[in-house]
């Protein structure tokens, strides 16, 4: 399958690439492609111009400084995959590379790429919602800081302006007695999830819950937020039985819908069922374990 | 529309060619160039069949285009074997019987290969992650698994040697 035919530019500097998209009707940012080729290829997206970024200087990169780690749009899945520091200090980040497409797509595929295409069935969105994270995002009028809780709108539709670049992605650096999981169930390596989630917590000295992030992928238009769940489990403590109340809530919150991977119902025991387990993993991790 | 002009670097030679954008890498190699041992297979960026390798890192080559390889290293099968010598990879596929139909084998082989260079003495559940990127509907992957182990021993036994 061949895509129809568009204009193609690849600037080396973020402005070139930012007036770029500005001069063209119905132009698209293309990072990793690994989402935007195969479409245009089906022909469910036909832009008439595509602005390759991955010439642009600067924008691959992965360090810790105030208080967040800084991931830049076009740093590969494969390198936060293989990152030492992801591994060791952000497991939920490092769980969700790990089971992200697959591992040849993972060598091309961008966390910018993942957050901004904003399909409900890719793994960062409910990932960053966990963790509370941030984007940066650089258009004419210069950069501005997006928090993830407003960047997803709708399907395959984020708070990005048509001339707007995702630059950096930041997620809080994790406190002492912090954990997260990510747990994924796909029919095959590649496919989207039938049902994830994502789980970050905070635990003080006496195993209450201080912060809980729990984000869903793929039961819903947009990647969940399941807010009554961690309200539900701050300030409680870290026990089974709260744990499985919070992932009834988890899975109220969730909105499938019945396609080839499953049914509705079924759906939403995934996601109740990994929940508890994210939870628990979660919990284990922030104690050390 | 426009055409752009690529140079290519495919198996350390330069190729260079005025390509239309929505050209993709993968019929740039078969239909411009004629080099048909990178399979086209699903289509959909599942299968894996037509992996190369792109400055050193596989990737599918029906999900990048023609022009973002410009001024990049290309590596295919085709480029494996050197001096009338079979890689050991391939070797490896020889003689653990790794293929039975043999269309998946080119992309298995060069996800493989970039394994094997990243990581020498890979265990077996690292090999079939590493390959899980690539399907077989022929062998369960069993001879395919030995076959990256046979490689991974041979290329041990000629840096020792």
């Amino acid at each position: 399958m061949i895509p129809p035919s568009f204009e193609y530019v690849a600037p080396k500097t973020l402005s070139e690439a930012v007036a770029a998209l500005g001069e063209h009707e119905n132009a698209k940012v293309l990072a990793g492609g690994q989402s935007l080729i195969p479409l245009m290829r089906f022909r469910l997206a036909s832009p008439a111009m595509l602005v390759d970024i991955n010439r642009v200087e600067g924008l691959a990169y992965i360090n810790e400084a105030d208080g967040w780690l800084k991931i830049g749009s076009m740093t590969r899945e494969s390198t936060v995959d293989k990152s030492p520091l992801v591994r060791e200090k952000y497991p939920l980040l490092a769980d969700t590379t790990s089971v992200l497409s697959d591992p040849i797509v993972r060598n091309l595929g961008t966390v910018g790429g993942n957050i901004a295409n904003g399909d409900p069935g890719n793994d960062h969105p409910a990932t960053m919602l966990a963790y509370g994270a941030e984007v940066t995002a650089v258009g004419p009028q210069g950069e501005r800081v997006i928090p993830i809780t407003s960047f997803f709108v709708g399907l395959y539709e984020s708070a990005l302006a048509p001339n707007e670049i995702l630059t950096e992605v930041r997620i809080p650096t994790p406190k002492p007695r912090s954990g997260g999981a990510y747990l994924k169930r796909e029919r095959k390596v590649g496919d989207f999830a039938t049902a994830a989630v994502a789980v970050q917590v905070e635990l003080d000295a006496q195993d209450n819950f201080v912060s809980v992030g729990i984000g869903l992928t793929n039961v819903g238009l947009t990647a969940i937020k399941a807010t009554a769940a961690e309200d539900f489990l701050k300030g409680k403590t870290a026990t089974d039985e709260n744990i499985k109340q919070a992932a009834q809530l988890a899975a109220d919150a969730a909105q499938p819908i019945a396609d080839v991977r499953g049914s509705e119902e079924y759906k939403r025991s995934l996601v109740k069922t990994f929940t508890v387990r994210a939870l628990r993993l979660a919990v284990q991790r922030a104690k050390g374990g | 529309m426009s055409m752009h002009h690529v140079q290519v670097t495919i198996n350390g030679k330069s190729h260079e060619a005025d390509v239309e954008p929505r050209l993709l890498l993968v019929h740039f190699l078969r239909e411009k160039l004629n080099m048909t041992g990178t399979h086209i297979g699903c289509d959909t960026t599942s299968c894996g069949a037509c992996t190369v390798q792109l400055n050193g890192r596989p990737v599918k080559s029906c999900t990048v285009l023609a022009v973002q390889a410009d001024g990049m290293e290309v590596r295919t099968v085709e480029g494996l074997a050197a001096n009338g010598k079979l890689h050991a990879i391939q070797e490896g596929f020889h003689q653990e019987h790794g293929l039975q139909c043999g269309f998946c084998t080119p992309g298995m082989m060069m996800t493989s290969a970039a394994l094997l260079e990243e990581n020498p003495h890979p265990t077996e559940d690292e090999i079939r992650h590493g390959i899980s990127g690539n399907l077989c509907r022929c062998t369960g992957y069993m001879n395919i698994v030995k076959a990256v182990q046979y490689a991974a021993d041979k290329m041990a036994e000629k840096v020792e040697a």
